[in-house]
C-alpha cells in the first residue's frame, strides 16, 4: 500500500495521511460526525451514501467490527477519514478490524489526518466534495472531482433503496403490520418495531400509495435516507394521497419529504447535524431530549400548511426537528429515534406511533 | 419550586486522602454560579487554603469547624432557606444528614437543594440502595446469606463463580475470601462459617477483573437528563477508582455497551430524584463467557451497578476538566430551579447546558500516590484509596496522553523508561498481577522483556487494548535505540508522547539536542482547544492542550501577558495552598491589565478552570512542556515572562531551565533563587549580612558528610537541596545513620548536594514577606507550637506569635528586611527561624539567638492563612511588585504589618489511617495532607476551634499511651501530672512506665509491639511528640 494518501477538497485544501482500507480512489461529499462510539453503525447507515465520513473522535476501530452491528447490508460511506485507526482491536464480540472490514468492501480510508483541522474547515466553509487518492497528482484528483456529479446532483435514494419488497424477521406475536418505505432505512428501525410486536414489510422508495395501501398497513413509516429531499417529489405525491388512510411516521429524510408534502421547502444546512449529542426541545412539554442525528438538509417551516405544526425544535439552531398534523395521524421527526449509534432516549417515538395506530383503528374501519 | 434566597453551602474541610482540592473547585464554582442567580450564599469551611473561603466568592464566609453544633449556630444566625449539601464531598453529605437527623433543617424551615436527604440515605445505605436498584430493574451483584455448608454450593451455582465469601461479624472480613472453583468454595465457606460468631456467611458474585466504567450524569427539576461523559478505569474492578488510571471517554466499549450503561445511568438518577450531578459506577463484563449476551440479541444485561455518588465528586471534577462542561456550576444553578436549557454553555456562548459534550481527544488521569514520602508504606492499591491527588493529560492519542500524564506526576526522574533496580533479578511480570503504584512500569518492563499484551492482560485484568498501546510505546523505544534519528521517526515518537528526555536517552542525545533537532526539523507541538463540541461550533474557550498535529489553534495572545506556572498534583508538602496562590497571581495580573496565562496539570483545582485565566494550557509542568508553550506564545522573538513563585517547588525548579533558555522570569531572578537554595552561596550571604544560621554545609559524598557532622556535632538535620515539604529530611543521631542516609539520598537528589545542618532544638517561627527589591513588608509572624525538627507544615502555627519576646520578633523582622533586598527578592519570600533562648529568659537578660533555617524566595504554604488572617492581599502585592511597582507605590509601609485583633491557629490534618505501614511519627519530613484554621478573640478559643476542625481534640476521658525518648522525659513530667489529674488512665512503654511509677502515679505497662499499632501511635502523637528521628 502507498505510504501516503490524500484527501483533496474541492476548494483545493489538501489533508495528508496514511491509507488504509481498500487501496482505491474515491470521492464524495465530505461530512463530519461528532459521535464518539458507533463507527460501524455509521459506516453502514445508508444516510451516509455518497459521502466521505470524517470522525471527530480521534481513535477509531478500538473495539473492532462485529457482524451483527450493521444498519444495512453493506458499508454505505464512500470513504472514511480518521485521526487514528486501531489494528489491534479489543472486544469479545469483535470479528475483524476496521481496516479489514473496509478493505473487504472496497472502501478506502485515510488515517493520521488532523481531523480537527478538517472539521474546522468544513464548519467554516461548509461541507464540500472531496477526493481520496493515493496514486494521483493533486491537480489530477481535483480534475476528477470536477468531472464527477456533485453530491446534490444525484438522487442517492435510488442507490440505497431495496429493489424488491421484503419482510423483516417475522415475529409470530406480531399484531400490527407496518409498511416501511425504504429510502435508506436503518435496520434498527425494523428491529425496534419488530420488538414492539410489528410485522414489517419494507418496500422500495418509489412504491406508489396504491401499492402501499394494497399491503393493508396499520401504519406507514417513511424512512431516513441520503441526499436532497427535493429529488423525492415522487414520495411527496405518495404521502399526500396516504394522509388519513393510515398513521404515518416520517423519520429524517422521511420527515423532510413530509414537510414538503405540507408546503414547506427544504434547505441545505452549512455542515449538517451529525452526531449523538443533539438537544431537541419538545414544544408541547418543554422537555429536552438528547438525540442522534445525521442529516444535511432541514425543513423550512415558514411556509408550512396550517394543518401541521412544528412539534420539536433543535435547541442549538432552532431548526425544525419534528412535525405533527393537527387532525390526521401524521407525525415526523428529523432525528434518529432508532439511535444506533447514539442515545436510546427517543425510542419512545415508536411507542407513540403505535399508540396513534391504536387510536386510529375505528376511523380506519369506517374508511375502508 | 420557588427559588431560595439564602443558601448555605458546606465545604469539605481539610484536604485528606479521598477528599482533595476538587471540592474547592466545585464549591467556588457553585458560589459564583449562585451569586449570578441573585442568591445570597453563606459558606462554611474550616480550610483556609481555599479559593472558596476568599472574600468575594461567597457573600458570607465562615471559617469554622465543620460540626453539627457549629453549623446549627450559623444557621440560627444566618437563617438560610436552603442547604446545598452536594458540593462538599462526603463531609458535606454526612453533615447534611446529621443536620436533618438533629431536626435543625426542619426547625429552621430549610430545604435540602438538589439532592433530597432521603436520596442521600438511600445511596449511602447498602440495603436501601440495593432495594431501590432492584425495584427499577437495575442489576446489582447477586448475593445470598448462607448458614449451612450444603446450601453454599447451590447458591454459588445460581450467582456464579467466582464467589466472594464474607463471614458475618468478623473484624475486617477475617475468614472470608474468593472462591474460583466449587472445591475452593466449600473450603472457604467452611472456614467462613467457622469464623463467624453467628455461623453465617454472605455469598456474593465476585466482579474482580470486570471493567469498571463511570458515568457523570446531570438532571434538572424538569426531569431533563444528560450524561456529561463516561470514563473507563484501566485498572479493572478491585482497585478504587481514585487509585485507578482512568481514561475518558471509554475506549473499549462498543456503542451498544456505551448506550446501555448510559440509559441505566439516566434511569438511576431519575429514580433517585437527584436535581444536579451524580456519579454512577458500573462493572461491565469483559469477556463473552461472562457476558452471556450478544449485541441486539438481548439476554441478561452484562453489567452491575456498583456505586452511586449523589453529589459532585472527584470524578465530576475530572469530567468537568476532561470535557469543559462545568458540572458544579450547572449543578448549583439546577439546585435553585434552573433547567438545563436555561443555562448557557459558556464555552460556545451560543448553545446551552442541555447537550452532551463531544470529545475529540483522549484524556488520561493518573493518581499521585504518597509512597515517595512513605517508602515503607503498603503500596498495594485496593478498595481503600491512597492517592493524595491526581494529574490529567489531554492528547489526540492514548499513548501521548498517558506519556504526558506520567511527566505530570513529577516523580523526579521516573519517566516511562524507569525500572525498579530489583527487576534486574526478579521478573517484572511478578509485579503485574498485583495492583500497586508501580504496576504501569512493571507492565512496560515486562513488554520490554518480550511479554505479550495478551499474557499481561490475563495477569492484570487490564483490557488488551491498553496493553497493545503500551506495547506501541515500547516498540518505539526499540526503534529509537536501533535506528538513526530522522525527522519522520522523531515526529512519530512525539506523536506517541515520548518526551525529549526519553528520546535523548534512547537515541543517545542530550534533551537539549533533541529540542534543537525538533526546532530544526519543525517537529513542534500545536495546541488544540477543549471546546465541548469537537469543533462543531466556534468556541471562545481559552483552554488548550498540546499535540503533534498540523493545525495550531492557540495563536499567541496579543499585548502584555505573563505565564503563571501552577503547582501540579496535590501531594504531601505541596497542597492546595499553592493553587490558591497561582489563582490569585492570575487575577492580580488581570487587575494590572496583563493577560494571565496559566499552565497546570491538576484537574482538581480552581487554577485549571478555563475562566480563571485568559488562557489555560493543560500541560505537564516540566521544562519541555513549559518551553514549548512559551515558544507558542512567542511573538517577535520574545516569549511572555514566567512567574515561578506561586507554584511551589514545581514552579521554582523551572527557574533555572527557563533562565538557561533565555526565557524571562518575572520577580526574583533565577540567581536569587539559586543563592537561597545553594548552601555555600547562602552561607556566604548570611556571613556578609551578619545573620546567624545553624552551622552546616552542602555535601556530595559520604566522607564529606561524615567530616561535616563531626565538626558541627550530632544530632544533625540532613536533607536534599531543591525539594519541598521536607522530602527525605531527617534528624540523624550518629555516623552509621548518616552513611545510610547519604547513600540513599544520592538517588533521590539526582546530582544535587545534600545539606547537613546542626539540629537546633529551639522554638521555630516563620515569616512571610513581600519585598520590592528595596523594602520589605512582613504581614505577620507565625510561631510553631511544636519545636524545631517537626516540619513546619506539620506544626500547629499561631498568629500572632504570642509566645515570642519582642527582641526575638524584632530580630526576625530585621533579618527578613535585610535578607530580601540582599537576595534580590522581588515578590514573596518565606523565612524559617529557630530561636535559642537563654534559660531563664529575663527582660533584662541576654537576648535570644535567632538563626535562619532557610529562605524560600517564593510563596509558601502559609500565604492563604496569613492573607486571610491579616487582610494583606499578599499575592496581589507580590505580583504588583514583580510588575515594577514599589511597596510605597502600593501604599504599604515596610516592616511588620500591624497586629490584628484576633488569634488564629493553623492545624495540620493527617490521613494516616488510609495508609498502612506508614510511620505516623512526626519529624522533619512533612506528613500532613491538609490544614484547618481556627480563629477567635482568644488564643485558647482559636486553638480549640483548630483542634476540633482537625479532629485532633483529646477525648474527655480514656487512656493515654506515653512512649517517650529519654531526653524528653524530664520536660514531660508536668504534662503527665496534669493528664493524671484530669482523670486519664495512663499507659506507657517500659521506660516511660518506670518513670511514671517513680512519680507515684498509676500506670499500665504495654509492650512496644502493641504500641506500634497505628491507633496507639496516633493517640500517642497527639499527646507528645519528640522529634528525635529514629
Amino acid at each position: 500500500m502507498a505510504a501516503k494518501a490524500l484527501l483533496v477538497l474541492e476548494d483545493g485544501t489538501i489533508f495528508e495521511g496514511k491509507p488504509f482500507g481498500a487501496p482505491a480512489r474515491s470521492h464524495g461529499e465530505v461530512v463530519f460526525s461528532t459521535a464518539m462510539t458507533g463507527y460501524q453503525e455509521m459506516l453502514t447507515d445508508p444516510s451516509f451514501a455518497g459521502q466521505v465520513l470524517v470522525l471527530t473522535y480521534p481513535l477509531a476501530g478500538n473495539y473492532g467490527i462485529n457482524r451483527e452491528t450493521v444498519e444495512s447490508k453493506r458499508i454505505q460511506v464512500r470513504g472514511l477519514i480518521v485521526h487514528e485507526t486501531c489494528n489491534l482491536p479489543s472486544h469479545w464480540a469483535s470479528d475483524m478490524t476496521l481496516h479489514e472490514y473496509l478493505a473487504s468492501q472496497d472502501i478506502p480510508a485515510i488515517a493520521s489526518v488532523d481531523t480537527r483541522a478538517l472539521t474546522r474547515r468544513l464548519r467554516t466553509s461548509g461541507v464540500m466534495m472531496g477526493a481520496i487518492t493515493s496514486d494521483e497528482r493533486i491537480d489530477a484528483a481535483l480534475a476528477r472531482l470536477r468531472s464527477v456529479p456533485s453530491y446534490g446532483d444525484t438522487d442517492l435514494v435510488r442507490e440505497v433503496t431495496t429493489d424488491e419488497p421484503y419482510e423483516w424477521e417475522r415475529s409470530s406475536a406480531a399484531h400490527r403490520h407496518i409498511v416501511v418505505v425504504d429510502s435508506g432505512v436503518k435496520y434498527n428501525i425494523l428491529r425496534l418495531l419488530s420488538d414492539r410486536g410489528c410485522r414489517l414489510t419494507t418496500v422500495p422508495a418509489i412504491t406508489s400509495s396504491e401499492e402501499v395501501l394494497s399491503l393493508k398497513p396499520d401504519g406507514i413509516v417513511f424512512s431516513p435516507g441520503p441526499g436532497d429531499p427535493a429529488f423525492l417529489d415522487y414520495q411527496v405525491a405518495t404521502i399526500k394521497s396516504l394522509i388519513g388512510k393510515a398513521p404515518i411516521l416520517g423519520i429524517c429524510l422521511g420527515h423532510q419529504v413530509l414537510g414538503r408534502a405540507f408546503g414547506a421547502s427544504t434547505f441545505k444546512l452549512k455542515f449538517g447535524h451529525r452526531g449523538a449529542n443533539h438537544p431537541v426541545n419538545d414544544v408541547a412539554t418543554g422537555r429536552v431530549h438528547i438525540t442522534s442525528q445525521n442529516h444535511g438538509y432541514a425543513v423550512d417551516s415558514d411556509r408550512l400548511s396550517s394543518d401541521i405544526e412544528v412539534s420539536q425544535v433543535h435547541l442549538n439552531d432552532g431548526t425544525c426537528e419534528g412535525l405533527r398534523h393537527r387532525t390526521e395521524p401524521v407525525i415526523s421527526i428529523q432525528y434518529h429515534s432508532e439511535a444506533s449509534p447514539g442515545p436510546l432516549d427517543n425510542v419512545y417515538v415508536f411507542d407513540r406511533f403505535l399508540e396513534i395506530i391504536e387510536k386510529f383503528e375505528p376511523t380506519k374501519g369506517s374508511a375502508s | 419550586m420557588s427559588k431560595p434566597s439564602r443558601v448555605l453551602i458546606i465545604g469539605s474541610g481539610p484536604i485528606v486522602i479521598g477528599q482533595a482540592a476538587e471540592f474547592d473547585y466545585s464549591g467556588s464554582q457553585a458560589c459564583r454560579s449562585l451569586r449570578e442567580e441573585g442568591v445570597h450564599t453563606v459558606l462554611v469551611n474550616s480550610n483556609p487554603a481555599t479559593i472558596m473561603t476568599d472574600e468575594g466568592i461567597a457573600d458570607t464566609i465562615y471559617i469554622e469547624p465543620l460540626t453539627v453544633d457549629i453549623i446549627s449556630r450559623i444557621i440560627e444566625r444566618e437563617r438560610p432557606d436552603g442547604l446545598l449539601p452536594t458540593l462538599g464531598g462526603q463531609t458535606g453529605l454526612n453533615l447534611a444528614v446529621a443536620l436533618a437527623d438533629s431536626g435543625v433543617l426542619d426547625c429552621f424551615d430549610m430545604r435540602s437543594l438538589g439532592t433530597p436527604i432521603e436520596t442521600i440515605r438511600a445511596a449511602e445505605d447498602r440495603e436501601l440502595f440495593r432495594d431501590l436498584l432492584i425495584s427499577i430493574g437495575e442489576p446489582v451483584p447477586e448475593s445470598e446469606i448462607v448458614t449451612e455448608l450444603d446450601h453454599a454450593r447451590s447458591v454459588a451455582k445460581r450467582i456464579g463463580l467466582p464467589t466472594v465469601v464474607r463471614p458475618a461479624y468478623t473484624l475486617g472480613g477475617t475468614g472470608g475470601g474468593i472462591a474460583h472453583t466449587f472445591d475452593e468454595l466449600e473450603h472457604v465457606s467452611r472456614g467462613g462459617l467457622a469464623a463467624s460468631p453467628i455461623h453465617q456467611v454472605l455469598l456474593e458474585r465476585s466482579l474482580l477483573g470486570w471493567k469498571e466504567i463511570e458515568y457523570e450524569v446531570m438532571r434538572d427539576g424538569a426531569d431533563n437528563c444528560i450524561t456529561v461523559c463516561n470514563m473507563e478505569n484501566i485498572d479493572p474492578m478491585g482497585v478504587h477508582t481514585g487509585d485507578s488510571i482512568v481514561v475518558a471517554p471509554s475506549q473499549t466499549l462498543s456503542d451498544k455497551e456505551y448506550q446501555m450503561l448510559r440509559s441505566a445511568s439516566l434511569k438511576i438518577i431519575r429514580a433517585l430524584g437527584i436535581e444536579g450531578g451524580c456519579n454512577i459506577q458500573f462493572a461491565l463484563a469483559p469477556r463473552r463467557e461472562i457476558a452471556e449476551w450478544e449485541p441486539g440479541a438481548g439476554g441478561r444485561p452484562p453489567y452491575y451497578v456498583i456505586e452511586v455518588n449523589p453529589r459532585v465528586s472527584r470524578s465530576s471534577a475530572l469530567a468537568s476538566k476532561a470535557t469543559g462542561y462545568p458540572i458544579a456550576r450547572v449543578a448549583a444553578k439546577i439546585a435553585v430551579g434552573k433547567t438545563l436549557d436555561q443555562i448557557p454553555n459558556r464555552v460556545t456562548g451560543k448553545t446551552t447546558a442541555a447537550f452532551e459534550p463531544a470529545l475529540d481527544y483522549c484524556v488520561v488521569k493518573i493518581p499521585r500516590w504518597p509512597f515517595d514520602k512513605f517508602p515503607l508504606g503498603e503500596r498495594c492499591t485496593g478498595t481503600q484509596m491512597k492517592a493524595t491527588g491526581e494529574v490529567m493529560a489531554i492528547d489526540r492519542s492514548f499513548e501521548a496522553a498517558l506519556g504526558k500524564a506520567v511527566r505530570s506526576l513529577e516523580f523526579g526522574s521516573r519517566s516511562l523508561l524507569w525500572e525498579d533496580p530489583a527487576w534486574r533479578d526478579i521478573d517484572p511480570r511478578d509485579y503485574v498481577g498485583i495492583p500497586t503504584d508501580e504496576r504501569l512500569w512493571a507492565v512496560l518492563a515486562s513488554l520490554r522483556r518480550g511479554a505479550t499484551p495478551e499474557e499481561l492482560s490475563q495477569m492484570s485484568g487490564v483490557d488488551p487494548w491498553f496493553l497493545h498501546k503500551l506495547n506501541a510505546i515500547v516498540r518505539m523505544e526499540g526503534r529509537l535505540l536501533a535506528e538513526s534519528l530522522t525527522p519522520d521517526l522523531l515526529r512519530e515518537a512525539k506523536r506517541l508522547g515520548l518526551p525529549d528526555t526519553d528520546i535523548g536517552t534512547l537515541a543517545d542525545r542530550l534533551p537539549e539536542q533533541v529540542r534543537y533537532l525538533r526546532e530544526e526539523w519543525g517537529v513542534l507541538p500545536v495546541y488544540k482547544m477543549v471546546d465541548t463540541c469537537a469543533a462543531e461550533f466556534e468556541a471562545e474557550t481559552p483552554y488548550f492542550y498540546s499535540t503533534y498535529d498540523s493545525e495550531n489553534e492557540a495563536i499567541a495572545l496579543a499585548g502584555q501577558k505573563a505565564l503563571v506556572v501552577g503547582s501540579g498534583p496535590i501531594r504531601i508538602g505541596q497542597g492546595i495552598e499553592f493553587d490558591y496562590s497561582a489563582v490569585h497571581a492570575a487575577w492580580a495580573l488581570q487587575e494590572a491589565g496583563v493577560a494571565a496565562i496559566i499552565a497546570n496539570s491538576n484537574p482538581e483545582t480552581v487554577s485549571t478552570d478555563f475562566d480563571t485565566s485568559d488562557r489555560l494550557y493543560f500541560e505537564p509542568l516540566d521544562e519541555e512542556g513549559i518551553r514549548d508553550l512559551l515558544g507558542n506564545e512567542t511573538t517577535n522573538g520574545t516569549g511572555p515572562p514566567s512567574i515561578v513563585q506561586f507554584g511551589g517547588q514545581t514552579a521554582i525548579n523551572l527557574a533555572w531551565p527557563l533562565a538557561r533558555a533565555n526565557q524571562p522570569i518575572l520577580g526574583s531572578s533565577a540567581e536569587a533563587i539559586d543563592i537561597a537554595e545553594d548552601r555555600s552561596r547562602f552561607e556566604e550571604l548570611l556571613q556578609r549580612l551578619g545573620i546567624p544560621q545553624p552551622p552546616g554545609a552542602a555535601v556530595n559524598a559520604v566522607e564529606h558528610a561524615l567530616s561535616t557532622a563531626q565538626l558541627i556535632g550530632y544530632p544533625v538535620l540532613v536533607r536534599p537541596s531543591y525539594v519541598l515539604g521536607g522530602r527525605a529530611m531527617e534528624i540523624v543521631q550518629n555516623p552509621r545513620d548518616l552513611i545510610r542516609y547519604v547513600t540513599n539520598a544520592v538517588e533521590i537528589a539526582a546530582g544535587k548536594p545534600i545539606l547537613i545542618d546542626k539540629y537546633l532544638e529551639g522554638i521555630e517561627a516563620e515569616v512571610d514577606a513581600i519585598c520590592d527589591g528595596q523594602q520589605t513588608l512582613i504581614p505577620g509572624v507565625m510561631e510553631h507550637i511544636e519545636r524545631a525538627g517537626v516540619h513546619s507544615g506539620d506544626s500547629l502555627a499561631v498568629y500572632p506569635a504570642i509566645g515570642l519576646h519582642p527582641d526575638e520578633v524584632e530580630k526576625m523582622i530585621d533579618y527578613t528586611a535585610r535578607l530580601g533586598p540582599a537576595l534580590g527578592v522581588k515578590g514573596l519570600m518565606n523565612v524559617q527561624y529557630v530561636i535559642m533562648r537563654p534559660e531563664p529568659k529575663r527582660p533584662d537578660g541576654p537576648p535570644s539567638d535567632v538563626y535562619v533555617l532557610e529562605v524560600n524566595p517564593r510563596a509558601s504554604r502559609t500565604v492563604p492563612f496569613l492573607s486571610k488572617v491579616t487582610g494583606v492581599p499578599m499575592v496581589r502585592l507580590a505580583v504588583q511588585v514583580m510588575l515594577g511597582k514599589t511597596l510605597a507605590d502600593l501604599g504599604y509601609e515596610p516592616g511588620l504589618w500591624p497586629r490584628q485583633n484576633l488569634f488564629a491557629v493553623k492545624a495540620p490534618v493527617f490521613s494516616m489511617s488510609k495508609l498502612i505501614g506508614v510511620d505516623t511519627h512526626l519529624g522533619p519530613e512533612m506528613k500532613s495532607t491538609g490544614e484547618v484554621m481556627g480563629v477567635d478573640h482568644t488564643f485558647e478559643a482559636a486553638l480549640a476551634k483548630a483542634l476540633t476542625a482537625a479532629d485532633m481534640s483529646l477525648p474527655r476521658k480514656g487512656s493515654i499511651l506515653l512512649s517517650l525518648a529519654d531526653s524528653t522525659k524530664p520536660e514531660a513530667l508536668g504534662l503527665i501530672r496534669d493528664l493524671a489529674a484530669a482523670g486519664y488512665r495512663l499507659c506507657a512503654t517500659a521506660g516511660t512506665a518506670a518513670m511514671i511509677r517513680a512519680m507515684d502515679l498509676k500506670v499500665e505497662q504495654v509492650p512496644k509491639r502493641i504500641a506500634r499499632r497505628p491507633g496507639y501511635r496516633d493517640a500517642a502523637r497527639r499527646l507528645r511528640n519528640s522529634p528525635r528521628g529514629r
